[in-house]
């Protein structure tokens, strides 16, 4: 039961290039997702009924289902059809396991994005909508001013909790062939046998990336909200 | 939809998964119990030991941790079988090694709602059980323990529909749940989109279908609490 940790420090630069691309997958579908759940996240919160049904669908979908189930349904299951497979434009994307973890994780962390946006967006204090309106602002200059600018505040620390969530998550690209940080160290260990001395270095890597993440938004928090601060 | 003959499969699949489900969800709710009282308690060495179970844990992909408990335990327990001179291979089988992996899953995440509830429960309450002289023990399960449920219980609700979904990550090693039955079927068919779009229907009437029912235990533990109709 003894551990080999000569093994982990020979491949320590595949784990390193496999964690380069587990944190470009993050980067990558997080501001995908944050460009999606925007007007889904305000669609969201419209008065109107059915404004609200389609990401409603789309956000009871996505967080309905496994991450897993979408990636496949993604990368194994649009092969199905004929008219997919042979579009000049989208094939030589959906053909790829890189874009298709990609599309998926953007797809999938905007449903999640969405809500925390509907949240932030129905917890901003009325009276400051009605400030806005009562100095004569046009909607999309409410939108853009006040409504937008507060959401990020206040939906941020939710927001960094789901980046760390979809760190966990790109781990599942590895299920559809792509050589992140956990399908390297699968490779790895298909050659040396050694499951558990890989496999907690590639823990290791993913606890710091997350230690490395949490603390970069808590540096974007100090600096969102430093005419809140207190001062000494 | 045809399924080539493949439905029953995909239902004994669903069967599965719930079962995994459920028996992931009684170690994880124990685990989270220990995590929280850990956490609460005096001794440094139980704070530290919690602190380190919930941080390593909630920061390891629940993949990771999935393959690490299946691998890691056939590493241990062929050690221990080999320390007791016997000189074989010896690993869980999927399902108890997914019970296992997803349960400390659970049970991070579970550590910080208990934690949390069991903040909720006044401190006079606890003195006033010490000034009856309740053991330690006493109060924890007659005074504290009885109150966490309520307060606990949408947090834990929410967990275990995380749970549900991941335990289509136990498909990986090999069990025949939902997951792996309609990878079968796709081997069968040549039809993916049908048989992973059938998985995605079964696990979305799985999420309502649980959530539906944490709302009617959360309506049946708050029912000291609702306001009389006037």
């Amino acid at each position: 039961m003894s551990m080999d940790l000569g093994v982990v420090v020979e491949y320590l630069p595949k784990l390193l290039n496999g964690a380069r691309l587990t944190v470009q997958l993050v980067l990558f579908s997080g501001i995908g997702g944050l460009v999606l759940a925007f007007p889904m996240g305000i669609a969201r919160s419209s008065p109107r009924p059915w404004v609200r049904a389609l990401p409603w669908t789309y956000i009871f979908f996505f967080r309905g289902t496994p991450l897993m189930v979408q990636m496949f349904l993604v990368y194994y299951g649009l092969s199905q059809f004929e008219s997919i497979r042979h579009n000049e434009v989208l094939w030589p994307i959906l053909r790829d396991p890189y874009w298709c973890a990609l599309i998926t994780m953007s797809m999938h962390t905007a449903a999640y994005i969405a809500e925390i946006l509907r949240g932030a967006i129905q917890a901003i204090p009325r009276g400051e909508i009605e400030a806005a309106v009562s100095i004569g602002m046009s909607k999309a200059v409410i939108l853009r001013r006040i409504i937008v600018p507060r959401a990020i505040r206040i939906g941020l620390p939710a927001y960094s909790n789901e980046v760390i969530l979809m760190l966990k998550g790109s781990a599942l690209a590895s299920t559809i062939t792509l050589l992140e940080l956990t399908g390297m160290a699968r490779t790895i260990i298909a050659k040396t046998y050694m499951p558990v001395e890989i496999f907690l270095a590639a823990g290791a890597f993913y606890l710091l990336i997350s230690f490395l993440m949490v603390r970069v938004f808590r540096l974007m928090e100090w600096r969102l909200n430093r005419h809140v601060r207190d001062v000494r | 939809m045809n399924l080539h003959g493949f439905g029953p499969q995909l239902l004994a699949g669903t069967l599965m998964t719930l079962q995994l489900a459920f028996s992931a969800v009684s170690v994880g709710l124990v685990l989270g119990l220990l995590g929280a009282v850990a956490k609460s308690s005096r001794l440094l060495t139980l704070r530290l030991l919690g602190e380190a179970y919930t941080t390593i844990v909630r920061g390891v992909p629940e993949l990771l941790v999935v393959l690490i408990v299946y691998f890691g335990s056939a590493k241990v327990l062929t050690g221990l079988a080999g320390a007791l001179g016997f000189d074989t291979y010896i690993e869980l089988d999927p399902f108890a090694a997914g019970t296992l992996a997803l349960g400390l899953t659970f049970g991070a995440y579970a550590t910080e709602v208990f934690r949390g509830a069991m903040l909720t429960v006044p401190k006079g309450q606890v003195e006033a059980a010490q000034s009856l002289g309740l053991g330690r023990w006493r109060c924890f399960s007659r005074i504290v323990l009885p109150q966490l449920w309520r307060v606990a219980l949408p947090g834990l609700g929410n967990l275990f529909m995380v749970l549900m979904k991941d335990t289509a990550l136990i498909s990986v090693v090999g069990l025949d749940e939902l997951m792996r039955k309609a990878q079968i079927g796709v081997g069968f068919s040549k039809e993916p989109f049908t048989f992973y779009g059938c998985a995605a229907l079964i696990y979305l009437v799985l999420t309502v279908v649980t959530g539906g029912g944490l709302m009617a235990l959360e309506h049946h533990a708050n029912r000291g609490y609702r306001r009389a109709r006037s």
